[in-house]
């Protein structure tokens, strides 16, 4: 299954140049700065911006090439940043809209996995930001697509609502068996929802590959920001420390803990680690408050000119990568350079609780 | 006192309901046109549609009574088609007052599918809604106090019309001699009593519309499926 994009799009003097085969499969992030031109992306390949040059084609077929396909005959579902609920219908008239011209069966499927239920009665203008989404989200999936493409849907909704929405969007490719490019700017999102990520950066495609993976190369700090760079590593849960409140876990054999979380022993673990939360030890740490200390290799040390600060990437074992950020000035007075072995003191760790898909 | 003759209120509110549905089969598209154009000519044709505005119904009225004269060019194929002449008829009363009152239809409706913008619509391509099917089951309905808006003052517009009609129309009872001639006229006798008994009905047909209108307007809005 594929999607294969090679366009040009010029708009108000952003240039947009992608040319990527989307391997798809689960959830496909679609990441980059605001102003990348992710959105943009998404509204070539749903067919929304008709100054878009080049060639679009989902599996066999062309969108866009020898023959431009309108987007209401793509069989793609959308889901907008705004939601876009006609306001005119309550919840169950905007259910229908796309039921009726689908055929759609999934009504209740659709119901039960958003909860949709209490809803849909409901005025439109009546709902929350993350109901409205999730209605939109229903909407959509009522479309039957073959293919999900969601710009930020939580973009516009506070911390509380974006945690309560994530397992929703989280659970979509399985239970639908739908593959979805979701676009955000959010790192925590690409490492709580994603398989795979794609990176835009002024218009062009910067990498391509497993979230982990791209997360943890070096060049990807410049779509992200200096202080959202950071990594994902995987780990196991091992046991809960009652009496300090913790919870015990293995990252490539290695130990480390984090305040006690209601996870399962035996449970893996997406951990997100942000390069400037790791500091570096040539020997083992003694007498430091840090109690997660990594052992690893230096694989990759980037200074970064014009700046204080040095990036590394480190070979933690069991082929993981973690990212730290330093001074140069430190890399100076360790001597620090490429294969030299390292502690990596783990200041803070953020995890998701979904476990690593398989593979 | 005796009872006013109510025929030319009758005729009236005719003209006024088959202008007003008129102007909203014509009037409809042309909104949509320049709500969603990028055409460079839209401006000129903004400008035209707006002319009823400034011009004085008389000057309009000119131009019509020239325009539907048997003599020109449309008067004279209008005539060999129907038989009869556009000048000092209800049709023509219809097509004078439907361009005297397009304003009034179109801009409300403009700036309502303007206001529904392009959002919903893209919304309905992608949940597999074609552009006929997107524009009567969202834009419309989305635009729906626009095209009260527009119907409302167009008929009511039309109803108070005085200078089209006395140019295009004159005076002919049943055909032409709609209320506002024909309080003019009872004023010109100096028929007062009369006169004050069409006015009255007048003032309170147009404040019930108006009011039935608001107050609908001012209820939720109005849902559909």
């Amino acid at each position: 299954m594929g999607l294969s994009v090679d366009i040009k799009l010029v708009l108000d003097g952003f240039r947009l140049e992608v040319s990527h085969a989307f391997e798809l499969g689960g959830i496909t992030a679609l990441f980059g700065a605001s102003g990348a031109g992710k959105s943009l992306l998404l509204r070539v390949i749903s067919g929304l911006e008709s100054g878009a040059t080049g060639q679009v084609s989902f599996e066999n077929e062309v969108w866009q090439g020898a023959r431009f396909v309108p987007t209401a005959k793509r069989g793609i579902g959308y889901v907008f940043q705004d939601a876009r609920l006609f306001e005119h219908l309550d919840v169950a008239g905007n259910l229908r809209f796309a039921v009726r011209r689908s055929g759609s069966d999934r009504m209740e499927a659709v119901v039960k996995t958003l909860d949709l239920q209490p809803l849909l009665g409901r005025r439109v203008s009546m709902l929350s930001g993350g109901e409205k989404q999730r209605v939109a989200m229903g909407r959509t999936l009522l479309t039957n697509p073959r293919l999900l493409l969601m710009d930020e849907p939580m973009a516009a909704l506070d911390h509380a609502r974006k945690t309560r929405l994530l397992p929703y969007i989280a659970r979509l490719p399985e239970a639908f068996g739908l593959p979805v490019i979701y676009v955000t700017h959010s790192v925590e999102e690409v490492t709580r929802l994603a398989d795979r990520m794609v990176v835009l950066a002024g218009g062009k495609l910067l990498a391509a590959g497993r979230v982990a993976d791209t997360l943890a190369r070096l060049d990807i700090a410049e779509a992200s920001g200096k202080f959202e760079a950071g990594s994902v590593v995987r780990a196991v849960v091992m046991g809960q420390n009652t009496a300090y409140r913790l919870t015990e876990m293995q990252v490539a054999g290695q130990g480390l803990s984090m305040p006690a979380s209601a996870v399962e022993i035996g449970a893996e673990l997406r951990l997100r680690i942000r390069a400037r939360d790791v500091a570096i030890a040539v020997r083992r740490p003694e007498g430091v408050s840090i109690r997660n200390v990594l052992k690893g290799r230096i694989l990759e040390l980037m200074q970064e000119p014009e700046t204080a600060f040095a990036e590394l990437l480190l070979d933690i074992g069991g082929e993981q990568r973690l990212r730290a950020r330093i001074t140069r000035a430190s890399v100076a007075e360790l001597g620090l350079a490429t294969g030299d072995d390292v502690f990596a003191l783990v200041k803070s760790v953020s995890f998701d609780r979904r476990a690593l898909p398989k593979g | 006192m005796s009872w006013p003759d109510l025929a030319p209120l009758w005729l009236s509110i005719q003209l006024a309901a088959v202008t007003t549905v008129f102007l909203l089969l014509i009037g409809t598209p042309l909104a949509w046109w320049l709500a969603t154009t990028k055409a460079r000519i839209r401006p000129f044709i903004e400008a035209i549609t707006a002319l009823p505005l400034v011009l004085p119904p008389t000057v309009l009225g000119f131009y019509f009574l020239i325009l539907f004269s048997p003599n020109s060019t449309l008067g004279g194929l209008w005539r060999d088609a129907t038989g009869s002449a556009l000048t000092f008829s209800f049709t023509g009363l219809v097509l004078a007052s439907a361009l005297y009152s397009l304003p009034f239809m179109v801009q409300p409706l403009q700036s309502a599918f303007e206001a529904v913008g392009r959002g919903p619509m893209e919304a309905a391509a992608t949940l597999r809604a074609g552009k006929l099917d997107a524009f009567f089951n969202v834009a419309l309905p989305m635009a729906r106090r626009g095209v009260l808006t527009g119907a409302v003052l167009s008929f009511a517009h039309t109803i108070g019309e005085f200078g089209v009609v006395l140019m295009v129309g004159g005076n002919i009872p049943g055909q032409t001699r709609v209320i506002s001639i024909a309080i003019y006229e009872q004023v010109e006798v100096l028929d007062y009593a009369q006169a004050h008994a069409l006015s009255a009905i007048l003032l309170v047909f147009s404040f019930t519309t108006l009011l039935l209108v608001y107050t609908l307007n001012r209820r939720a809005p109005v849902r559909v499926g």
